[in-house]
């Protein structure tokens, strides 16, 4: 059974960085796995999608409406954004950081309140937590994608070493540290 | 060891292992990645050529040269280069020649979704299409041996879910090549009419001997399911279907699309019930079998626009769609936009600021037709910019002359705006041209070009100076401006503008987001003096917005830039 995870957020934010560990470390689990990224103009501050998706066989590149058994998603709006895709028994995980996009900029929308309240009252599971201050408590507002992944951890069945193991992997060495410490405050905060 | 790679990364892996020794590209997305990951192996020469002609001029004279070459475009860049191409048909190779075009349906980075197997076709060249980031690997290292088998440049055909998806791969070694001798053929390489005619023919029995080979050959196969449905398909799409029907029903996977089999089609169609045609944008194969007197279905069921996926062939094809849950409210939308410090940013403001019509081009700053900055009336393909205007004017004349500018890139320029620009000089009209000189070719991710200085590995290499370059073509205006000083980009536009000659503005700061550019300490919002005028806001930049009524500045985001602040009136920046 294929497993789907959605990676959303704005571009710039370090999704890349988080979809490079996962796809690493289900790999090491002996997975198939595939990983699609978004490259090009709308990296440049638009919304992004990395799709991570891993099982015994894998086709598509891609998750659709409806799939995705998680979605991490790097702010707020983002989350609300995509989660169409989420399956009706799916989880998201989200960072509760808001960056305005541009017609909130200019005026020509509001940015949506309460969206947390009204991701819950779907009945999907969410997991809201402050990544943000969680990344900067590690030592650099850049490691929000850590946090996410030690949050995300959680929900999978593999041993805590492993995620380390794989961020030594994936992480240039003078920056293990900061992020082994941004994903055990993921992992761990309340 | 297995590992996982980027469709690109693979691509470059087949390249290096067939022993590619020459590979000349254009960035443009989603190519780009295949000449930047093979130019990390020291074996094989890598450049960024100045556009996509040029490119496949170069890779071809290596591959007469005796050496196997490469080159990589997106599929707008397959137009450029299209000229060798089609006579490179009739020359045919002395090495291996391959050619890697990414499509990019759906239009993620593009300004169109043309179908390249158009190209493949007129050319009359052989295409393969893998469907994953092993079939990419697997693919180039036959691609040579078909090159080199058939007389024939090849063209891999990617697209964005191939090139950007990364899946599993096991590389393996190189295989270096002996230099194939290089032997002066008149008759074959010289295409003038009487040579040429007499190479057409050869290039029809070409074709017809890989038609031939298209029927046997293992880049075409089929995998017999459930004989209600037969798919025909390929690439992505082949993933797709797989996806929604695993192995209810059968599938002819093609992974050689130029030229198509035809006793293969009849002998799987002849196996099942029902056939249907899934291929993303144009319907090439289902022509092919409509040609062929098969009765089947294609684009009476799925779009010919824009990307498929697995829940669109399920809702066209009659499978049940996953069910999922809706907030049913509109959210705003996050369109890209300009960095914060993009230098592009204060060059637009001034153009909006003084309403004129603004040619576009393609790259980073075709970001300025968005809201609020809205400065940009058109953007057509790489380089139209500095042609367009020079009609502009001359079919409105005065009236348009001062109120009219192209804008174009420094990459962009050196690809094809030069040419448009000596034609500017040479036909003489009164036309004003920035040149947006950020130091770097911007949207695909950062390649180096002939005005950077740096070439493809980051090494010195020749650099192409702007203002002597458009001083020899005729141009006595030529002026720099720093887009950082609102006050002396309006000055030199409107003098320029006013000018009664042509003249050049080249409007010159790096990217800001290349490593070597110094931030400044983000700008603070004074709320005592800030009155919430919104003088800022005009300028677009993600890292303002306002909070409370007043101006709040984003520190995450901000460079410290400064254009704000020469916004602001009330000192509050």
């Amino acid at each position: 059974m294929t497993k789907n995870v959605m990676i959303v957020g704005v571009g710039g934010q370090g999704s890349l960085l988080a979809s490079k560990l996962l796809g690493y470390l289900l790999l090491t689990e002996g997975y198939d796995v595939k990983v699609s990224e978004v490259h090009g103009m709308s990296q440049r501050g638009g919304s992004v999608v990395t799709y991570v998706r891993f099982g015994e066989k894998v086709y598509s590149p891609i998750i659709d409406k409806g799939e995705a058994d998680f979605i991490v998603s790097f702010e707020k709006l983002e989350a609300a954004r995509y989660v169409e895709y989420l399956k009706t028994d799916g989880r998201i995980v989200v960072n509760t950081q808001e960056i305005d996009p541009m017609p909130v900029i200019t005026g020509a929308a509001g940015y949506p309140e309460d969206l947390i309240e009204k991701l819950k009252a779907l009945g999907v599971a969410v997991d809201a937590l402050d990544c943000l201050s969680l990344a900067e408590e590690a030592g650099s507002a850049k490691a929000v994608n850590l946090v996410l992944m030690g949050r995300l951890s959680r929900y999978f069945d593999i041993p805590e070493e492993k995620w380390l193991m794989a961020i030594e992997k994936c992480v240039p060495a003078k920056f293990v540290d900061l992020n082994r410490k941004a994903f055990a405050l993921g992992r761990d905060s309340e | 060891m297995k590992q996982l790679m980027l469709g690109n990364k693979a691509f470059a892996r087949g390249l290096y292992e067939a022993g590619c020794c020459v590979a000349s590209s254009y960035p443009g997305t989603p190519s780009t990645e295949v000449t930047e990951e093979a130019a990390k192996y020291d074996e094989i020469y890598c450049e960024w050529a100045p556009n996509e002609k040029v490119a496949m001029e170069v890779a071809f004279g290596a591959s007469l040269a005796g050496k196997r070459s490469f080159c990589g475009m997106k599929h707008v860049g397959l137009n450029v280069a299209a000229d060798p191409l089609y006579t490179c048909s009739y020359t045919g190779v002395n090495a291996g020649l391959v050619i890697c075009v990414a499509d990019d349906p759906g239009m993620h980075s593009s300004q169109n979704e043309q179908d390249s197997r158009h190209h493949a076709i007129a050319s009359k060249v052989p295409m393969l299409e893998p469907a994953d980031s092993a079939e990419a690997y697997e693919y180039v290292k036959k691609a040579y041996e078909l090159s080199e088998t058939f007389d024939t440049p090849v063209i891999i055909k990617m697209c964005t879910r191939v090139a950007h998806s990364q899946s599993i791969v096991e590389p393996g070694e190189r295989v270096e090549p002996e230099r194939k001798p290089y032997e002066k053929n008149i008759g074959k390489y010289v295409m003038m009419p009487g040579n040429a005619i007499r190479r057409h023919p050869v290039v029809e029995e070409r074709m017809e001997k890989l038609t031939e080979y298209a029927e046997t050959c293992d880049f075409n196969r089929v995998e017999m399911g459930g004989t209600k449905l037969g798919i025909i398909t390929s690439s992505t799409s082949y993933q797709y279907a797989k996806e929604v029907f695993g192995d209810s029903a059968s599938i002819l996977k093609l992974g050689m699309v130029n030229p198509l089999p035809v006793k293969k089609i009849l002998d799987f169609a002849a196996k099942v019930e029902k056939l249907v045609v899934i291929e993303e944008l144009d319907p090439i194969i289902e022509n092919h079998c409509r040609q062929l007197g098969l009765s089947v279905s294609g684009k009476d069921l799925l779009p010919i626009t824009g990307e498929f996926s697995q829940s669109l062939l399920a809702q066209k094809l009659g499978v049940e769609p996953k069910e999922y849950k809706s907030l049913g409210e509109p959210l705003p939308a996050r369109p890209p936009v300009m960095c914060a410090g993009c230098p592009h940013r204060g060059l637009f403001y001034t153009l909006a600021k003084n309403k004129v019509t603004v040619l576009g081009d393609i790259g980073c700053y075709t970001l300025g037709a968005v809201a609020p900055l809205s400065a940009m009336d058109m953007t057509l393909c790489m380089g139209a910019s500095v042609s367009a205007i020079h009609g502009f004017n001359k079919a409105v004349g005065q009236e348009s002359e001062g109120k009219t500018v192209a804008v174009i890139g420094d990459s962009t320029f050196m690809h094809s705006g030069m040419t448009g620009l000596a034609n500017i000089a040479y036909n003489q009209s009164n036309s004003t041209v920035i040149i947006l000189d950020n130091s770097i070719t911007g949207m695909t991710g950062h390649q180096q070009n002939p005005t950077t200085g740096y070439n493809i590995k980051g090494d010195p290499a020749g650099k192409i100076d702007l203002e002597a370059l458009c001083k020899a073509m005729g141009f006595a205006r030529v002026v720099v401006v720093d887009p950082y000083d609102l006050a002396q980009c309006d000055k030199v536009l409107k003098e320029e503008l006013a000018a009664p000659e042509p003249s050049v503005i080249i409007s010159r700061r790096p990217c800001v987001l290349l490593k070597y550019v110094k931030h400044n300490a983000p700008l603070k919002v004074d709320t005592e003096k800030c009155i919430g005028c919104k003088s800022c806001m005009r300028l677009g930049c993600p890292a303002i917005s306002i909070k409370d009524g007043k101006a709040a500045i984003d520190a995450t985001l901000c460079v410290g830039c400064g254009v704000c602040e020469q916004l602001c009136r009330f000192d509050a920046l």
